[in-house]
């Protein structure tokens, strides 16, 4: 860092934060009202939406085409608010394809809609192992694809964001669209798990 | 609506390589090409639509829109190892794209 | 063969040394400091003063060791306010003596 000798990496974040937060204050570029606005506004999100969308295209053959063709206009369809985010990618797994979704290169991931990634998501050894042991890292959590049944491992690098349209489980015939928004969790949405199968 | 941006598109199914190129070798750079792509053979799947260069936009410099695609990759082929069948499927600028 | 080629550090798509790592799945809920950080990344965002682009590139700017030694989110702070200065939105001056006021 060229200039009066302020060397950032001797200051500890939360210092850094409270100065440069301070600063930006001050200087009237942001407030303390506007960043909690926003934590609210991010805390909102949750995979409990992604899921609420999961079990439309279940039972909807419309919304199905509909979340499939325009991601983001399918959020908003139900509610969830997408302006300003990057276009979502829905990806159709079918009986012999399985999507698995990693960002190797930072950590992207469809926040809009699921809010916050996962500790797991953002570290090192998954953004490793997911383009090169996809089936090892699937075992973590005792996810096993049957037989002939491909694998695509879908790398965020660009301007989408990109979360799985995982197959209905077999045993939830006749269940309503809330009983199977209630069994899909956010490790089905990034294609770790199978909804239906316990994890590990 | 046609034109020359339209007639230059991939079409799906093309099939390209990813040019074998190290721009973070040569200084300051901002890659969204992951190394295991580079001099890579693919396959187009679909266009996802035209978005600034964030090359260029990691320096607050001027950005071109380029074209962006999905482009499909053999997994085992990359890694020497792996499931036949298993495939990578990245978004991959079409200035980082040749014909294979 | 491109695996033998240099691959930058947050290149991690099929990095050797990560092949044998677990993956530890317990949730990690996160902090006030996660939190004023993302937001704080998002509303510099709002208002066109640093790109997603921009905090992407100040982070992979981050030495080797590092990147992999600080959490997620001090990294996100370091290239916030890398990013801040380069563009002169702040000066060091100024923070420099913001930092004396704060503990």
């Amino acid at each position: 860092m060229a200039g009066t000798g302020l060397k950032l990496e001797q200051i500890p974040g939360e210092r850094l934060l409270g100065a440069v937060a301070a600063l930006l204050a001050e200087k009237g570029i942001t407030s303390p009202a506007e960043i909690a606005q926003q934590i609210a506004a991010t805390d909102a999100a949750a995979p409990a939406q992604g899921a609420r969308m999961i079990a439309k295209a279940w039972t909807d053959a419309d919304y199905r085409a509909a979340l499939l063709a325009d991601g983001t206009r399918a959020a908003e369809m139900l509610g969830i608010p997408m302006r300003g985010a990057p276009p979502l990618g829905v990806l159709e797994d079918t009986e012999d394809l399985h999507h698995l979704v990693v960002c190797t290169l930072c950590s992207c991931y469809p926040r809009a809609v699921l809010g916050y990634p996962p500790f797991w998501y953002k570290s090192a050894a998954y953004r490793a192992r997911a383009v090169r042991d996809p089936r090892g890292l699937l075992a973590e959590w005792g996810t096993m694809l049957a037989p002939g049944i491909r694998l695509r491992v879908v790398d965020s690098t660009a301007d989408y964001r990109w979360m799985v349209l995982p197959l209905r489980p077999a045993a939830s015939e006749g269940w309503s669209e809330q009983q199977l928004a209630s069994l899909v969790r956010e490790t089905d949405m990034i294609g770790v798990t199978l909804p239906g199968h316990s994890a590990a | 609506m046609s034109g020359p941006k339209e007639a230059r598109r991939l079409p799906p199914g093309s099939l390209v390589r990813v040019r074998d190129d190290w721009p973070e070798l040569r200084g300051k750079a901002h890659v969204r090409t992951p190394h295991y792509l580079r001099g890579r053979r693919g396959r187009v799947v679909r266009y996802l639509g035209d978005f600034k260069n964030p090359e260029e936009l990691a320096f607050a410099r001027p950005a071109a829109l380029l074209p962006l695609y999905h482009v499909s990759f053999e997994q085992p082929a990359i890694w020497h190892e792996g499931d036949a069948g298993d495939e990578l499927l990245v978004e991959v600028y079409g200035s980082w794209l040749e014909p294979a | 063969m491109n695996l033998d080629a240099p691959r930058a550090h947050h290149d991690l798509g099929g990095a050797g040394k990560y092949l044998c790592q677990g993956i530890d799945r317990t949730a990690h809920a996160l902090t006030d400091f996660d939190k004023e950080v993302d937001g704080l990344r998002q509303v510099l965002g709002a208002k066109g003063l640093m790109t997603v682009d921009e905090l992407r590139r100040g982070i992979e700017a981050i030495p080797e060791a590092d990147y992999h030694r600080l959490s997620y989110y001090q990294r996100w702070i370091r290239s916030i306010a890398s990013i801040l200065l380069e563009k002169g939105v702040i000066t060091e001056a100024e923070l420099a003596a913001a930092l004396e006021r704060t503990p």
